[in-house]
């Protein structure tokens, strides 16, 4: 039933007039692309058939120019890395073998583009997205994370984007009865007009509730359930996520999905209880691209066809045509393949939940998606042309010509690198200064937003290293997961950046005493047709498929997010990388900060320190970037989180944290505010030993590097593990519970400097709301 | 029945009170469309020894229950006003039927959260919540102060003792008119009350009120959070170490076995 005020463009009329000219411009499409789709058809296609195609061979929904690199991540593959991998890439999201018969499944999307328009429901829908694909593969999600980044933290739009992203990340989130379990945060002027919102979901499933979406079975029905289709997203993956900003063109808003997190909850269940009580073959999400994605994916991994009526579909708004009830993303919908036999169970267990269903059609053996429009047929495709056989380009990549400069242009050759604090006073002026700078201050004015504590799984949760929750209550069995990024240190080379995220979110699993899995990764970059960025691109994926091949970790999955770009001014490259790892009981989990009852352990430094301040937070703070990044080394960093996993299994440690953003000086001041807990430290051995001064031992960001905290009791057999393993570590001090302070001696004038907890703490949680409330 | 959970809790192997004539209370855990803490309400119960029975918001029969929880969660959605949906539910009716003290025991009902925020709407409780009055969704280690120990869920604790439990919630600030303030005050129905900052406007800091009998009560933390070393708030013995909420769940569970059993075991209930 619909108000038809426009005609309907069917595949006989679409061969009765061949010249008719179609927008394919409007949406989305390349000139040579519409010439494809006619050859594919031997005819032009219909508008219905047009809108399909626009939105499928979107660079969001298609990877046409990411798919040449990525291939990497599957040829890069060994069979250690593929032991405990269940499902890999390709399906709606990886998924792992955690032993007893548990799996898990993660994965990480961006949602940048909505987010920027339209922030509360950009990010909102982003995490119902990534949720969704969760849910499809059979498994009960069961947490979430978010890494977001945004433009200088004073400037104006700032303080419109933060709030509504954060508010739409928890509104959903926690509506969704998910725990977010951590993330990061990071300001820089290069995200002002494109902030990154990147959302991780985490399920888990029994081995045997592992399903896969696709139609099979000749006759088996096709069903679409959840909310009702409106015209909120139309083109949200063509026009809106695969196009850079440019102000001559109108408001976006209109692309951009509205969220209803109540309906997505009750689709949880819902879908919970179907795949239960086997009353589906397959379930897809309907994400970006809707009705047409989950159509023709469905069909294309299926074995046959699919024939549906199109006028079926409940509609929020009555006067949507065909076109645009193909591509609409309205959130909370799914689609399903039952047989004929479950079809009166199925319809109960949605009446329980109060889900509207309707009926489409079916699985067919003609091999074609056909869909009809009140008995006319507007689509006759073979259903992989849509969703697999996509435009592939080898996009041209070249070095970008002013990273020569750049990389030339070392911190340590600047004013402030030649100047760098001496003095007692100097350095601590210097450490509370850095680590009260936007990227290192307290987040919990976001994080607080967020419902860490429902389902009563969580183990740790931000600001500790990993977000840890446990599966299953009897065992303790659990999974530990960091996402990290270091935007910085791929701009001055992509490669080594990449591998540093890596790295990075590899060692805070560790840390937490989880042992590293599986990878997942949201790859956000600038234009793909500004050869420049495609050689980040390119560098960026090359350097990840070589970190995880060398780590040892599949990547199970991911999203590519290109475009992220105002005029010419494109962010730095920012591949963000999600670790899982892995417990066999959460209970041994390592916290990330000093306790009062650990009154007088000894703090030791694990790994080396060299004088690496280039792309450092330091450097940031003196308005810096350039250089080149620190140096990998993923041999050192697998040693190191052997050493951290041994030590949370013998119980060794009763605290850890990672060095990274804002080296020694961060981390020792996190690991003290964390329970207000002082410590005393001494840098003269460091500093002889690595050959470094005091400012650079306390700021260099050197990579595979952490701080751990032990009771005097284990400090011999910690020592021997360490040296039997080769791996480099110093006492740099104790745990000093009763001073409130964190105190700092060296070879330096004045002997040592002392930062006093509280005053610190006051400055350093009032960074954030003092720029974005008001 | 959708919400039983089939995973072995922990808490299930070994009661808490070790007292085996207290582990057959069953305590129904009420669960909505969009309700989210149930599974916790319910591992709270095992961890304290009781028996966590599932009950269904379309029901039209409580069943055989000893007492009732209405978890915290987005119930409808909470679109409208946090409750306001939910407090129409056939099971509601059947629960106010059985928490009216004037009808015989008065069956002990505990509001967590957006369980507190239905019982007012129900008119089980009075007052009501409004958004936070920073308009944010604010999630924190809450020191709570227990002001009336004489409730059928606040037996165990001592006069004014401080606990730590999460609070979590958007629309948690607790408004009435004075008279009903004055009221609760004088009548040492204020349960609950914020120590410290107050964090999100309520009137007279208030956390959590009871009916007059003291079998019904609501709070906007979270005791259910707080039951398990590991997996708590943060408190002086350390990370994630609080387990005061359990205090809540065992109070319940001993005065039901007062109240049926009596003082003497022997006696048997009937």
């Amino acid at each position: 039933m619909s108000d038809q005020d426009f005609s309907i463009d069917t595949v006989e009329h679409a061969s009765s007039t061949p010249d008719t000219e179609l927008p394919w411009d409007e949406l989305g499409l390349k000139a040579e692309e519409y010439e494809r789709i006619v050859a594919i058809l031997g005819r032009r296609p219909t508008a219905a058939e047009l809108a399909m195609y626009s939105v499928m061979w979107s660079e969001h929904c298609s990877y046409k120019s990411s798919k040449v690199h990525l291939r990497q991540f599957g040829e890069k593959v060994t069979e250690e890395m593929r032991r405990d991998l269940m499902v890999g890439i390709g399906e709606n999201a990886g998924v792992t073998d955690l032993g007893d018969g548990w799996a898990v499944t993660f994965k990480i999307e961006s949602h940048n583009h909505p987010s920027y328009v339209e922030p509360y429901q950009g990010a909102a829908t982003g995490v119902g997205g990534i949720v969704r694909d969760i849910i499809s593969m059979g498994a009960r999600p069961v947490a979430v994370m978010d890494a977001l980044r945004f433009g200088e933290i004073d400037h104006p739009d700032t303080r419109r984007v933060l709030p509504g992203v954060v508010a739409g990340v928890g509104g959903y989130g926690n509506s969704l009865g998910l725990p977010n379990i951590g993330g990061e945060v990071e300001f820089d002027a290069c995200y002002q007009d494109n902030p990154l919102v990147n959302a991780l979901a985490v399920g888990v499933m029994r081995h045997e509730d592992l399903r896969l979406a696709n139609a099979s079975g000749v006759g088996n029905k096709v069903v679409l359930f959840g909310a009702r289709t409106g015209g909120d997203g139309i083109g949200g993956a063509s026009v809106l996520a695969s196009e850079s900003f440019d102000d001559s063109k109108p408001s976006k808003r209109p692309s951009v999905q509205v969220g209803d997190p109540f309906s997505e909850k009750v689709l949880i269940e819902c879908c919970l209880e179907l795949f239960g009580g086997e009353l589906v073959e397959g379930i897809q999400d309907l994400g970006a691209a809707g009705i047409s994605c989950a159509t023709s994916e469905l069909a294309s991994n299926g074995e046959g066809g699919m024939h549906v009526e199109l006028t079926d579909v409940l509609l929020r708004d009555p006067t949507l045509t065909p076109g645009e009830i193909l591509m609409s993303e309205s959130q909370e919908r799914m689609m399903a393949v039952v047989t004929p036999e479950n079809a009166e169970a199925f319809e109960r267990t949605l009446a329980k939940w109060g889900v509207e269903y309707s009926w489409l059609g079916e699985v067919t053996d003609t091999g074609r998606l056909v869909i009809d429009w009140n008995g006319e047929t507007i689509v006759d495709v073979d259903p992989r042309t849509v969703a697999h056989d996509g435009p592939v380009y080898e996009r041209p990549y070249e070095r970008p010509a002013w990273l020569d400069a750049v990389q030339a242009d070392s911190f340590a050759a600047t004013e402030a690198g030649k100047d760098l604090p001496r003095t007692a006073a100097e350095l601590g002026t210097a450490v509370a200064e850095l680590v009260t700078s936007p990227n290192l201050a307290d987040p919990s004015w976001i994080t607080d937003q967020y419902d860490r504590f429902v389902g009563g799984n969580t183990a740790l949760s931000q600001p500790d290293d990993a977000g840890v929750i446990r599966i299953d209550e009897t065992t303790g069995l659990g999974v530990g997961l960091s996402v990290d990024s270091t935007p910085r240190h791929a701009y001055l080379d992509p490669y080594t950046g990449a591998q540093l995220a890596l790295a990075q979110a590899y060692r805070n699993v560790a840390t937490s005493g989880a042992i590293p899995k599986a990878v997942s990764d949201c790859l956000n970059f600038g234009s793909p047709e500004d050869p420049p960025i495609m050689w980040q691109f390119a560098e960026a994926v090359r350097g990840l498929a070589d970190g995880c091949r060398d780590l040892g970790i599949p990547v199970t999955g991911g999203n590519v997010s290109l475009y992220n770009q105002t005029g010419g001014n494109a962010i730095h490259p920012t591949p963000v990388v999600g670790v899982l790892g892995a417990f066999d009981d959460v209970g041994r989990r390592t916290p990330s900060g000093f306790e009062r009852w650990a009154d007088g352990q000894a703090i030791y430094l694990l790994g080396e320190t060299a004088a690496e301040l280039d792309g450092s937070e330091y450097a940031r703070l003196h308005g810096h970037l350039g250089g080149r990044p620190p140096q990998v080394d993923l041999q050192r960093e697998k040693t190191l989180g052997a050493v951290l996993i041994n030590a949370s299994r013998d119980g060794m440690v009763d605290a850890a944290h990672d060095l990274s953003e804002g080296g020694l000086a961060a981390a020792l001041v996190e690991m003290s505010l964390r329970f207000g807990v002082g410590s005393r430290v001494n840098l003269d051995a460091l500093c002889e030993r690595d050959g470094l001064d005091p400012a650079t031992a306390l700021f260099s960001e050197s990579a595979g590097r952490a701080l751990v905290a032990l009771p005097r009791s284990e400090e011999v057999r910690f020592k021997d593990m360490i040296t039997a393993r080769g791996l480099p570590a110093m006492r740099l001090g104790v745990v000093d519970a009763e001073s409130g302070e964190l105190e700092v001696a060296g070879d330096f004038e004045g002997g040592s400097f002392i930062l006093g907890l509280d005053e610190l703490r006051e400055i350093w949680s009032a960074v954030i709301p003092a720029h974005v409330e008001g | 029945m959708a919400q039983a959970s089939e995973t072995p809790l922990i808490g299930e192997t070994g009661s808490a009170s070790g007292e085996s004539a207290l582990d057959g209370a069953r305590i129904g855990v009420v669960t909505f469309p969009g309700t989210l803490d149930d599974r916790d309400a319910a591992r709270a119960v095992r961890i304290a020894g009781g028996t966590a029975v599932p009950l269904w918001h379309a029901d039209d029969a409580l069943g055989d229950v000893d007492a009732v929880i209405v978890p915290g969660g987005f119930s409808y959605g909470d679109y409208l006003r946090a409750g306001a949906i939910s407090r129409f539910a056939p099971l509601m009716r059947r629960i106010a039927e059985s928490a009216d003290p004037s009808a015989g025991a008065g069956l002990p009902v505990l509001g967590i959260c957006n369980g507190f925020q239905i019982l007012t709407e129900a008119h089980l409780l009075p007052g009501s919540m409004i958004k936070n009055d920073h308009l944010r969704f604010r999630c924190a280690d809450q020191v709570l102060r227990v002001e009336n120990t004489s409730t059928a869920w606040t037996a165990q604790f001592t006069d004014d003792e401080p606990i730590t439990v999460p609070l979590k919630n958007q629309d948690g600030q607790y408004v009435a008119d004075a008279a009903t303030l004055e009221q609760l005050e004088a009548e040492g129905r204020v349960t609950f009350r914020y120590v410290g900052t107050n964090p999100n406007g309520s009137r007279h800091d208030i956390a959590g009120v009871s009916n007059a009998a003291g079998n019904v009560v609501g709070l906007m933390p979270h005791p259910e959070h707080a039951v398990e070393a590991g997996f708590g708030p943060d408190d002086a013995t350390g990370m994630r170490s609080g387990t005061d909420g359990l205090t809540v769940f065992t109070s319940v569970i001993s005065s039901l076995a007062g109240s049926t059993a009596g003082p003497d075991p022997a006696g048997g209930a009937a």
